[in-house]
Parts: structure tokens; C-alpha cells; sequence
């Protein structure tokens, strides 16, 4: 019995590795703020949202299953919250039956028949949250679970269940044959079912009823080794049940975890709804062709820590390799790129994206090369820092990928860091990843932009005539200063000197 | 054919009294390759055959023969498991001894013939398809052959199989209620663990934990399952009356011949256990040519077997090292820096001579080296405090005992003698006792810091541990023949550090 929520045809591995560069995705792209808004302060739901988000989709027909999923969760979300909670009462339930101490088998028998009996009655309450609901539900993956519960768990199997429960506790007595192992001592020990006794068979003479012998009342070192003898009788069906308990428990687990998934982007979407923040259901492009277009495109996280609507920029990126972002300062390049990397990765894992509309292809992995402050080690310079983590990625990233650059090769002056980043990214571009370079760079920028090339869009952060930003991004070449100069001017209320060219590279 | 030994030719030549440590077993480190190729061997007492050179050179063939041969995997494997259940019978036997129900005595003596019975017949069958071409394994093959079809043999292997194919059919049910136990003739029924394994397997998830609760196996049998063997003896009776007869007819069943082979055998299956991994490494190993008249010895890319082992271990590259005397040369004198492999390569000389004369193969690419009739060894030692005499004293009287007992056909290995001492008085005895090793005419390496000694006369030859050209700190640990000088290093040393003349001038100058 598989649940089959998260994946049409495998099970969701919450302890699978995260992507090397996990630490970086989630820094750059803020998505502890994804995932926190997700959890709703839970933490077991903050680990699903984490794991799955980190996991990428990379088959369009995979995504659309899991949207389909959401779409079923979003208009019924009471009774996907009732199996989730009917999942952790199980599993919770099953911790409060005391373990077993000291191993034997008669002990593991008993806890497990006990568990079973919790597990049994979970099983049926979920058959019949099925056979109530499951008309109503329309994605592939709910239709399919809920007919599955319904086929697996049908009154017959239940019935066999009780029967066993039943035959558990041995009212005729424990049968069990052997064979003669090493030293002529009983091995091969093998359960049966003892047989109704009549009377005739209780006739000391009678055929086939072999040799007996009692226990003496007092004999306690007998009782022990009986007890063992009888251990090694039910040691196998012992170990059946405890692991057919451990089977139902993981099904319960496995529930649990998919549907937490779920239950984490209800909670996301209740808090955009509230930020009256557009999103929309994303259409993933498979590879070959090279689709990104956008409408309204924001970073999701940003505005959940903004109380005002936050500004959407519509890109038409379709057949881009390459896209340049420039202009001013606080202008709205790295929400920009946070934004493209973050709905990038929602829709790839299933989620909706913060949009008005989206459609992109597929990508092999978000790669993300951001600026950072210092240095805290202070074992190295900041261009080593920059250089080796921009090696590191190239040990990771694969063609498909993309790679988010934000003021990358800034720590040196902009000849050296121009050329740097042509090399970089010259070789990126041609090993088939899309990369999205917000720089000032002009050097790089215009260099790259002379070339004309047709796979790859300019874009520049405005600003008014009058100075004023307007947080949208328009198409644009790039422009030789960039406006610094105006926030040195706003914070220290006097113009910059101009800067002598040998300066720049200290 | 008569078969006597896998490591004596002539039944004399073998030591009648237990043999001691020799002296020079600590100097020369073989205490340590002994200690590892007997780790796991205690019962088969191996040490008395490590402790006896021999000093015929027909004797080491003899030996080297039989190692060729199972150098052989297919022949040593063979053997070797051979020896595994030859091992595993003894433990058999040892169980049934110390248990007391006779049925479980009986069925553990029963299993021991049988491995037994299974060794001999295998190891026939093998050695019929192996390469063989020692004297001495033909010799065992023949044996072999003869006893494996003896009527003695044949029987006790039939009988052997009759009993257990019967114990082995007997199978009985246990029915437990309360207090009551029943034992009876078992009735074709299905397995109940089964059948609940079947009801729960739609919800199999794949990889799963073993609850089974592990029951200590001791051989020994509570009383509940005693007298439940007892009960099943009774419903089996015609089986275990079998079991008693075979038992009471077969005490003694172990030849002498093949027990004695099975001991001495493994002192060449531990020795090509301890080679085994060196060789994966890479490193050589030879059969040398042995010689109790020619002087003129040699080894190429020589190295110290004890050593070699732990670097191997460790992932560290081995430094072998080559030597050769031609007449009238005795004496390999070798000097150099401190730490640079010179008493490896006098030990590892050492170790060549004693093992070659265990009729064993040496570390080495190809090696020529002679049976000596003694081996000594002098080398440096911790100052006993409680001691009356002083350090030099000791020495002195420790050398002097060895030119009393050594003669022509000795080899010497003396290493920092006298390096407690000045440079005057360590060139003073060193000489004189190169000089009356010399006139002695015996082979000898000579380990020292005294240049000088290396050029004594034609009898001895230098040698050098040398450093890397451009980094002194560095030893190569190669030991190489050329004349003494102790400058050279000095002044490289000196260099690394700005000491020289010149350097120094130059810092010192204003």
C-alpha cells in the first residue's frame, strides 16, 4: 500500500540528501522565510516543507501532479487536515504503548498485537474518511489512494486481521516443530496452530499423541526453559507481526510526511491570500525549449515580511541564455533575482508561484553566487572567497541549470572582475546554463552587449528623472555609471570627489 | 612410497630437544615476524621449527621445493583448507568432551568424524589435480592416496554419512499448554508465521528491521530440552541406537601421519600469509640461490621484512636497498647520517642469512647468500643502571664473546658499537675488531659513524646512507656503495640553514 501523494510512482524520502548547495539557496534566496511560513511554528512540518522544496522536479508531467494534488488540498482543505491529523494521532498513539523491556518474544508479541489493534482501528477510520470523499476529489493522486484504501481494505481483510488477533493469543496452546541442529540440540523451529483437542486425543494411549511430561510446580529453572522453548517457537511470527506493525506505522509515517507537504502550502497560501498577493498555478516547460515568461513576478518571501503590496515585474525571457540586469542601486535587481530563483523552485516543487502568471522551462538545479559582506573566517581575501565558491559550484552545476549571479567579481576592480566574469560566464552559457547576472560591471555588461547576441536580454533597474526608484526592471542597455553617487549623496548629504582610476583596484 | 615430512627430508635431521629463542632474534626484529605468523597458529606449536636453521643445503631445497609448489594458489588454497577443517574437527572433539547428555556428545563426535572424513578426501582430490614437483608433496600425495582408498578410510566415511542422513530426517513437534509439554511425531503442517507474513505484506515498505530476539546458542542443553531429546530419541529409536554404535566403534580415528602434516604445513602457509600482502604492494620476494663454501654474496632490492609489513600497513613506501661482496670483500662497513636506514640495512642482511636458512624465500628481487654455521649480532643497548661495569666494558666483553664462538662460517652484524665512546677510542676498537673479523674471515656488516673505518683494507667495503641532493633534511634511506663522507651532508646542511662561510659573512656584515 503506497500513498503515492507526493509522486505518481515513489514515495517521498525525507532523509534524503539536500543539494549541496543548500546553504547558499536557502541564505540567498531567503527560504527559511518560505519554509517558516509554511510550518506555522510546527517543526515536523517545517522539515517536509524544507526537503521538498530543496528537491527539485525535473519532469514537467511530475509537477503537474503534485499541482494537481494542491489544487484537490486548496478546495478541500478540511478533510486533508483531518487525515493528517488522524496520521499524527496514530503515530502519536503508537508511542504511548509502553516498549518492550528485556527481549523476549512472548513480550514483542504482546506490544504488537496491541499496536495492531490501534493501527487496525486508524486503518478503518481512514476507509471511511475515503468512502465519504473521495467523489469529490478530482487530481489523479487522491483518486488513486482513495481507491486503493478502498480495495486494500476491504471488511474480508479486516476480518482476516481479527482472526489473527485472535490465534495471537494462543487459547490451544503453542504448536511447534523442529528439527535436530548441532549437538543434537532443536533447531528450525516452526510455528503451527494447534488443533482443537477432543477427547480422544486427551487419552493418554492414543496414536500420534507422542510422550509428555509437567513441569514441576516449583521448578523455576523448568518454567525458564519452557518459556524459552515456547520463545523459540514464536520468535518468527513474533518478528512478523512486530514488522507488519512496523509496515503499517510507515504507511501511517509516510501519510503523514506527503500530506504535511500539503498542509504546509495551505498555510502559505493563507497568508498571501490575506497580503491580498496574486499567485497563480505555474506551467512547467520541459527541456529544449527555453521558455521564462512572466507576469507580475515578486519575491514571495519579501513581501511576506512587507505589510504594503510588493512591486511585480513582467519578463519576457523566452529563448534567453543569458540576462544582464544593471542600473541603480536599490532598484530592484536582487528582488528581481530572488524572485526568478524563488519561483523557479516553487514551481518546480509543486507549489504555486508569486505571480500574476508563469511559464518556464524546467531547470537542472538553481545555482546562486551572491555577494557576501566579509569574510568571517578571515583565512582568505574576498575574491579568494568569491573564486572558491564559484569553483565550488562548478563541481555541482550541469547544463540546464541556472545560475543567479548577483554583483559576483565585485571584490575586485572592474577590469579584472569584467574579464573574470566574461570567462565565467562565457563558459556557463555555452555549456547550456541560463544565468542571470545582476552587475555593475560595466565593463562586462557592455562588452557582452555589443556582441548583440539574440539569447541574451539587457535589463535595467529605473529611475525617474528626478532620482526616484521605481523598483521595475524595463529593458535597457547597460548605462556607464551606475548611482551609487546617489545614496553616498543621500546618507552623507554631500556629492562624492570623483574617484581616481588607480583607486579602484585597491 | 614412505612419507615422513613436509619439512625435514631425513627423519635425523630434525631437532629431538625444544630449541630456544636464538639471541639475535630481538636485533634482527624476527621476534615481530614471528610473532605475526604464529598470531592464530598457538596449537600448532610452530615456534621450535623458526628457532632451527639448517645448514645443509639440501635441507633448504628440500623446503624451498614444497614452497614453490604452494605458491600455487590453487595447491595452497587446497591445503589451507584442509587445515581449516582439520581445525574445526579439533574443536568438535574438544566440545564433545566437555558436554555432558550423551546424545549431544555423540552428535558432535559424529560431525568431527565427518569433517575429518571430508578434509582427507578433498585434499586427495585437489592434490590429484594439482602441479605438483617438490620431493616432499609427492611424496605426501602418494601417502594420501593410499590411505584415502584404504578399506579403513571408506568405511568410516559411510557409516559416517548413514547417521547423519538419519539424524538429519528426524523432525518432531512440541505442543506447550501451561505447564505441559508433548512431544510427538510431526504432521505435515503449514506454517502459521507465514500465513501472517501474507495477510500484512500489502503494507511492505521495503527495508525492514529484525525483531527476532537472538537466543544465546550455548551447546550446552537446559533440562526442558534434554528430556525433550530424550523423548524424541524414543520415538526415533532405530537412529540414535545407530548414533551409539558408530561412536563406540570409531574412538581413535585420526591417522598420525596426517596430523603431523597438518601441523607442520602451516609453517609455510603463515610465512606466505605474512609475504602475501608485500607482494600486493609490489614488493619482491625471491628463493635464493644458498651456499655453505662462496663468499661472494649479493642481494638486489633488499628490504627489511619486519618493517616492510608495518609501511605496507600503513600505506608507506618501502626503500629497498642492494649490497654485493665479490672476493676477497667481508665487510660492509657502512656509515652516513643519522636516521638514514643503516641499521634497517644491516638488520635486513640479517634477516636474509637466518631466513634463507629456514629454507624460506627472502625479501628481496634475487638474492645469493650463505648458510652460515652461527649468526651474532651486536647492537647497541640501553645502559643497565644496576650494572657494575661501565657501557664500553659491556660492550667490549659482549664482542669478545662473540669472536670467541664465531669462526669462518659465521656472519656478524655489529651495529654502533662502540658509539658511546670519542671518536679516537671508537676508531681505536672498531679497527681492531674489523681486523680480527677480517683475519677470522667471516662475513660481517659493520654499522658506524667512524669514516674512517670503512677504508680498513680489502676486505671491507663502504657504504653510505645518502640524503636528497637538494634537501638534506631529507634521507632516501638508500644505502649506497661509495666511499665514506661525513662533509658532504655537513656542508649541504649547513647551506639550508645560511651556515656556510660565505652565508655567514654575508649576515654577519654590516
Amino acid at each position: 500500500m503506497k500513498t503515492f501523494l507526493l509522486y505518481g510512482d515513489q514515495d517521498f524520502d525525507l532523509k534524503q540528501a539536500v543539494p549541496a548547495n543548500e546553504a547558499e539557496l536557502t541564505q540567498d534566496l531567503d527560504l527559511a522565510t518560505l519554509v517558516a511560513t509554511m510550518a506555522q511554528g510546527d517543526p515536523f512540518l517545517r522539515d517536509v516543507a524544507r526537503s521538498v522544496v530543496l528537491h527539485s522536479l525535473t519532469d514537467p508531467a511530475a509537477i503537474v501532479y503534485r499541482q494537481q494534488v494542491l489544487t484537490d488540498s486548496l478546495e478541500h482543505p478540511e478533510v486533508v487536515r483531518q487525515m493528517y491529523d488522524l496520521a499524527v494521532a496514530t503515530l502519536q498513539g503508537e508511542r504511548k504503548i509502553w516498549g518492550v523491556f528485556g527481549k523476549s518474544p512472548d513480550a514483542l508479541l504482546h506490544r504488537s498485537v496491541q499496536v495492531l489493534e490501534l493501527l487496525v482501528s486508524s486503518l478503518r477510520r481512514l476507509r471511511q474518511i475515503a468512502d465519504e470523499h473521495a467523489s469529490t476529489f478530482q487530481s489523479p493522486g487522491f483518486s488513486r489512494f482513495f481507491a486503493m484504501l478502498a480495495h486494500e481494505l476491504d471488511d474480508d481483510y479486516f476480518q482476516t486481521i481479527d482472526n489473527h488477533l485472535r490465534e495471537l493469543k494462543f487459547p490451544r496452546g503453542v504448536l511447534l516443530s523442529a528439527q535436530l541442529g548441532e549437538g543434537n540440540k532443536g533447531t528450525r523451529y516452526v510455528l503451527h496452530l494447534a488443533h482443537e483437542q477432543t477427547w480422544m486425543d486427551r487419552l493418554p494411549w492414543s496414536r500420534g499423541s507422542g510422550y509428555s511430561f509437567q513441569i514441576a510446580d516449583r521448578d523455576e529453572a523448568g518454567f525458564t526453559a519452557l518459556a524459552e522453548l515456547r520463545g523459540r517457537g514464536i520468535n518468527l511470527v513474533a518478528n512478523a507481526l512486530a514488522q507488519s506493525t512496523d509496515h503499517i506505522l510507515s504507511f501511517f509515517t509516510t501519510l503523514r510526511t506527503e500530506l504535511a507537504f500539503y498542509i504546509g502550502c495551505l498555510n502559505l497560501h493563507a497568508q498571501l491570500t490575506q497580503k491580498e498577493a496574486p499567485v497563480c498555478v505555474p506551467v512547467p516547460v520541459a527541456f529544449g525549449e527555453r521558455a521564462f515568461t512572466a507576469e507580475g513576478l515578486y519575491d514571495v518571501c519579501l513581501s511576506l515580511h512587507l505589510d504594503t503590496t510588493v512591486v511585480g515585474n513582467d519578463v519576457d525571457a523566452d529563448d534567453k541564455s543569458l540576462v544582464v540586469v544593471t542600473g541603480a542601486n536599490q532598484g530592484g535587481k536582487s528582488t528581481f533575482l530572488r524572485s526568478v530563483g524563488l519561483a523557479q523552485m516553487m514551481m518546480q516543487c509543486g507549489l504555486f508561484v508569486g505571480a500574476r502568471s508563469f511559464r518556464a522551462t524546467i531547470c537542472e538545479g538553481v545555482f546562486t553566487h551572491f555577494k557576501r559582506e566579509e569574510d568571517a573566517t578571515m583565512t582568505s581575501g574576498k575574491l579568494d572567497e568569491e573564486l572558491n565558491r564559484m569553483s565550488e559550484i562548478a563541481e555541482h552545476i550541469r547544463p540546464g541549470a541556472i545560475l543567479l549571479c548577483n554583483e559576483s567579481f565585485a571584490s575586485t576592480n572592474d577590469r579584472e572582475g569584467s574579464e573574470i566574469a566574461r570567462q565565467v560566464v562565457r563558459a556557463m552559457v555555452e555549456s547550456g546554463i541560463t544565468v542571470i547576472f545582476v552587475t555593475h560591471l560595466f565593463d562586462f555588461a557592455e562588452s557582452w552587449y555589443r556582441q548583440r547576441s539574440p539569447t541574451a536580454l539587457f535589463l535595467r533597474a529605473e529611475r525617474e528623472p528626478d532620482g526616484r526608484r521605481t523598483f521595475r526592471l524595463s529593458v535597457g542597455e547597460p548605462l556607464p555609471t551606475s548611482f551609487g553617487a546617489d545614496a553616498y549623496e543621500r546618507i552623507f548629504g554631500t556629492a562624492p570627489d570623483t574617484v581616481p582610476q588607480a583607486a579602484e583596484s585597491s | 612410497m614412505s612419507f615422513y615430512s613436509v619439512l625435514f627430508e631425513h627423519p635425523d635431521t630434525e631437532a629431538t630437544r625444544a630449541p630456544q629463542q636464538p639471541p639475535f632474534f630481538t636485533d634482527l626484529r624476527l621476534d615481530q615476524i614471528v610473532e605475526t605468523m604464529t598470531t592464530g597458529r598457538a596449537d600448532y606449536d610452530l615456534t621450535p621449527f623458526l628457532y632451527q636453521p639448517l645448514h645443509d643445503v639440501a635441507a633448504v631445497h628440500y623446503r624451498q621445493d614444497i614452497l614453490r609448489d604452494l605458491e600455487h594458489d590453487s595447491t595452497r588454497e587446497a591445503i589451507a583448507a584442509f587445515s581449516r577443517q582439520m581445525r574445526q574437527m579439533r574443536q568438535h572433539l574438544a566440545q564433545a568432551e566437555q558436554l555432558h547428555h550423551r546424545y549431544q556428545q555423540e552428535r558432535w563426535f559424529v560431525d568431527a568424524v565427518s569433517l575429518y572424513g571430508e578434509a582427507v578426501s578433498t585434499l586427495a582430490t585437489d592434490m590429484e589435480h594439482a602441479d605438483i614437483a617438490s620431493q616432499g608433496l609427492r611424496a605426501l600425495h602418494a601417502h594420501l592416496n593410499a590411505y584415502s582408498q584404504s578399506s579403513e578410510f571408506v568405511t568410516l566415511v559411510n557409516e559416517t554419512r548413514q547417521v547423519l542422513d538419519a539424524l538429519g530426517q528426524v523432525r518432531y513437534a512440541v505442543h506447550i499448554q501451561g505447564s505441559r509439554v508433548t512431544v510427538s511425531q510431526y504432521e505435515d503442517e503449514p506454517d502459521y508465521s507465514a500465513a501472517v507474513e501474507e495477510t500484512f505484506a500489502r503494507f511492505k515498505q521495503g527495508a525492514v528491521k529484525d525483531h527476532r530476539v537472538k537466543f544465546p546458542n550455548w551447546p550446552e542443553m537446559n533440562h526442558v530440552e534434554a528430556q525433550v531429546l530424550d523423548f524424541v530419541a524414543r520415538l526415533y529409536p532405530e537412529v540414535f541406537s545407530m548414533l551409539d554404535d558408530f561412536c563406540a566403534r570409531h574412538r581413535d580415528f585420526v591417522q598420525q601421519d596426517i596430523a603431523r602434516f597438518d601441523r607442520e604445513v602451516q609453517l609455510y602457509l603463515a610465512y606466505l600469509e605474512y609475504i602475501h600482502p608485500l607482494r600486493a604492494a609490489g614488493l619482491a620476494i625471491c628463493y635464493p640461490e644458498v651456499s655453505t663454501h662462496s663468499k661472494e654474496i649479493y642481494a638486489n632490492d633488499m628490504y627489511d621484512l619486519a618493517l616492510a609489513a608495518k609501511l605496507v600497513r600503513e600505506n608507506v613506501p618501502v626503500i629497498c636497498n642492494e649490497f654485493a661482496l665479490h672476493d676477497p670483500e667481508r665487510i660492509c662497513v657502512v656509515t652516513g647520517p643519522n636516521q638514514g636506514g643503516k641499521t634497517t640495512f644491516a638488520r635486513t642482511v640479517g634477516q636474509l642469512h637466518y631466513l634463507a636458512s629456514l629454507g624460506l624465500p627472502v625479501p628481496g628481487r634475487s638474492a645469493r647468500l650463505y648458510l652460515p654455521d652461527q649468526l651474532f649480532t651486536h647492537f647497541e643497548r640501553e645502559e643497565d643502571p644496576g650494572a657494575l661495569r661501565g657501557k664500553l666494558e659491556d660492550e667490549l666483553l659482549r664482542i669478545h664473546d662473540i669472536l670467541e664462538q664465531a669462526t669462518s662460517a659465521s656472519i656478524i652484524i655489529m651495529n654502533e658499537s662502540f658509539a658511546s665512546t670519542t671518536l679516537h677510542d671508537a676508531l681505536l676498537l672498531g679497527a681492531n675488531v674489523l681486523r680480527q673479523i677480517s683475519e677470522l674471515d667471516a662475513l660481517c656488516v659493520y654499522v658506524t659513524f667512524v669514516d674512517e673505518l670503512a677504508s680498513l683494507n680489502n676486505t671491507t667495503v663502504s657504504m653510505v646512507s645518502t640524503v636528497q641532493p637538494d634537501n638534506p633534511a631529507v634521507r632516501t634511506f638508500k644505502i649506497v656503495r661509495q666511499p665514506a663522507n661525513g662533509l658532504a651532508y655537513a656542508a649541504a646542511i649547513a647551506e639550508k640553514y645560511g651556515l656556510t662561510y660565505a652565508a655567514l659573512r654575508r649576515r654577519i656584515a654590516p
